[in-house]
């Protein structure tokens, strides 16, 4: 758990990282593509393989993402920022169990007993049980971001006149992004690598691709599903560092 | 908002350096749950306006929660606090700290914030437009003795202890407000910094005079700085209150004297010029002047066979005695040159420092450096003396 508090490896690397990435990410992603559609493909493989399908099933994993991304944000953020206020402190044990164990359980067990007790098909069958699944980083983050806080600042603002919410609003949370973007960065890849599943509740994305590749024995469908999903995951990844870099508060660091 | 309400004592909107007003505290109490005896115990204390009101005590006497108490970072239990008059205790918290200037240790300034974006917090808060903000921002930089063209967008940790310490006390005063609450300001940065902190807040105390209520637990630190010193106990009672002279003549009871600490005479002597005490004239010459002609005037003073030689502006140079003027002699080698010198301005303590490295007397010099007079040990034990003794008679009343 405490590795999602970490901050990713050190400056340079990163800075290195920010540029190979998305490189070596669209490389391979081209070579895999242009690698499939000029090997023989039988019918079958030609139903999955082909420029339509392929924009679709990503465009689906695409928004699930999104939508999951959301979710998270919606109610992982304003849980972690209550959690630290003094009121509702003593129940931030009980809420992070919770998260826990939404995270220690199989996702696919989550995702199907979501489906079997609510009936839903589709996104929005698929997109609570992952943002449970996903949430914990950034509450964690978010809670452990605020409480780092040094208490002496927040002694100042209100010594000098801020209200309660304008000292969370312009010094805890400020000086919480660096950490809470490291969680939500997380907490994306992990959404966007769990999303594959969804296409056990009917829900899309390149699940179902892999599922067809695997289940109709053509390799070929395997791998461009399997191929564009972990494409997915490592260019969200970028994204977050790049966030991370340039949402981050200044004058720190 | 700030420039249309009616001016109660606590408002100052105009932006103009006016003197502090009084702050009184009366029966102030603060109780904790499940603590049987309250941390404050019914503090009652006057601070007058434009004075600087230094509260040492041993940690956890209770010193910071009472200083606390008057902008309600932490609310009295019972009792009552009036600034200016006002009711402290009946406005929005909010609104009465943005009128109550306040400093911590190590500035407590937003890391995030530039220097600019620090000491604007509270005019802003306070609803000045950008144009009255930005000058004022340049005005307080200015005054605590920053550049603004240099330090403007420094982020805090850019800045030395010292500089983030100015830029502290220049967000509590952005906002012109007629109280100044400091908690242990100059407690984190080195003894220099904090030496040249303190001057500096001296002499914006004499332009400014608001009234300021600073916590410490350096005693020496609170001789220096205050008017008057209140000497804490635990749960804030006050074993002394009253000035600095006061408290080292004459301490009240042994744990203030404990306090107080060693060399109480010592301390004493910080808080005395040169000039506010006797100096005697010494015989002098220029070097210019004769050996035989200074021999003369020692002769005719009698005294002590002493003199001392000028230069041609009038600058002590060396001492004589009698013996060291043989004929034939020029008086600008005659004697031993004069080690130490103090002005006019020295306190009584660097005087006597001069005088144990002098072996006696010391030069007095005056604005330019030239001669004023003879500072004598006798002299200074007779001030010690005789405050001693005022202040002996005051107490016994």
């Amino acid at each position: 758990m405490s590795a999602f508090t970490a901050e990713s490896g050190s400056r340079s690397a990163e800075r290195g990282r920010l540029f190979a990435q998305p490189v070596a990410v669209l490389l391979i992603v081209a070579a895999v593509l242009v690698w499939a559609f000029t090997t023989d493909l039988d019918t079958v493989e030609q139903e999955s393989i082909n420029a339509s399908s392929i924009l679709t099933y990503t465009w689906q994993h695409l928004v699930l993402s999104v939508v999951i991304t959301i979710l998270v944000l919606v109610i992982a953020l304003p849980l972690g920022v209550m959690l630290t206020r003094r009121w509702a402190k003593p129940a931030a044990p009980v809420f992070l169990a919770i998260a826990n164990i939404g995270q220690a359980a199989p996702a696919v067990g989550v995702l199907v007993l979501f489906f079997l007790w609510t009936g839903l098909e589709g996104v929005a069958a698929a997109a609570p049980p992952i943002a449970f699944y996903a949430l914990l980083p950034v509450l964690r983050n978010t809670i452990v971001g605020i409480q780092q806080v040094d208490p002496a600042l927040v002694d100042a603002g209100r010594g000098i006149g801020m209200s309660s919410g304008a000292v969370l609003r312009r010094i805890e949370l400020p000086l919480a992004i660096p950490l809470i973007l490291a969680g939500l960065r997380t907490s994306l890849v992990l959404a966007v690598g769990t999303a594959t599943l969804a296409q056990f509740v009917n829900g899309g994305g390149l699940g179902e691709m892999i599922d067809t590749g695997y289940k109709l024995d053509r390799v070929s469908v395997l791998t461009v599903g399997a191929v564009l999903a972990v494409a997915l995951a490592l260019l969200v990844d970028w994204l977050g560092a790049v966030a991370e870099r340039y949402f981050g508060p200044k004058g720190i660091g | 908002m700030a420039e249309n309400v009616t001016t109660t004592p606590l408002d100052n909107a105009d932006g103009d350096a006016v003197s502090g007003v009084e702050i009184q505290l009366n029966e102030v109490t603060k109780r904790y749950s499940g603590q049987r005896e309250p941390a404050v115990d019914s503090f009652t204390m006057t601070v007058p306006a434009g004075n600087i009101v230094v509260f040492v005590g041993p940690s956890g006497c209770g010193k910071t929660t009472t200083m606390r108490m008057i902008n309600r970072l932490i609310e009295p239990t019972s009792g009552k606090i009036t600034i200016g008059g006002e009711d402290a205790l009946s406005l929005d918290p909010d609104q009465l700290r943005r009128r109550v200037g306040y400093a911590i240790q190590q500035a407590g300034l937003f890391p995030h914030f530039t220097v600019t974006q620090n000491i604007a917090v509270v005019p802003g808060l306070l609803g000045w437009d950008k144009k009255k903000i930005s000058d004022r921002v340049e005005e307080m930089m200015d005054l605590v003795g920053l550049d603004p063209s240099v330090f403007r967008d420094r982020f805090p940790r850019q800045l030395s202890g010292g500089q983030q310490q100015r830029v502290g006390v220049a967000r509590a005063l952005a906002a012109d407000p007629p109280v100044l609450l400091m908690d242990e300001p100059f407690g984190a940065v080195d003894p220099i910094t904090r030496g040249n902190l303190q001057d500096e807040l001296l002499r914006l105390q004499e332009e400014l005079h608001k009234t300021i209520v600073f916590v410490t637990h350096d005693f020496d630190e609170a001789v220096k700085l205050g008017d008057r010193i209140a000497v804490l106990g635990n749960q804030s009672k006050i074993l002394q209150y009253d000035t600095p002279d006061a408290i080292l003549a004459n301490p009240a009871d042994d744990t203030v004297a404990g306090f107080v600490g060693a060399g109480a005479s010592l301390k004493q002597l910080t808080l005395l010029r040169v000039h506010e005490v006797e100096m005697t004239q010494a015989v002098t010459a220029k070097t210019s002047e004769s050996v035989e002609e200074m021999r003369k005037r020692i002769d005719a003073r009698g005294g002590r066979p002493f003199g001392l030689v000028l230069d041609e502006r009038g600058r002590p140079l060396r001492w004589v005695h009698k013996r060291d003027l043989a004929s034939g002699r020029r008086l600008s080698e005659a004697g031993r040159p004069v080690g130490d010198l103090v002005s006019k301005q020295s306190t009584l303590q660097d005087a006597l420092e001069a005088m144990l490295t002098e072996g006696g007397g010391v030069a007095v010099t005056g604005g330019r450096g030239e001669y004023a007079g003879v500072l004598e040990m006798e002299t200074v034990m007779n001030k010690i003396r005789e405050l001693r003794e005022e202040h002996g008679d005051g107490a016994d009343e």
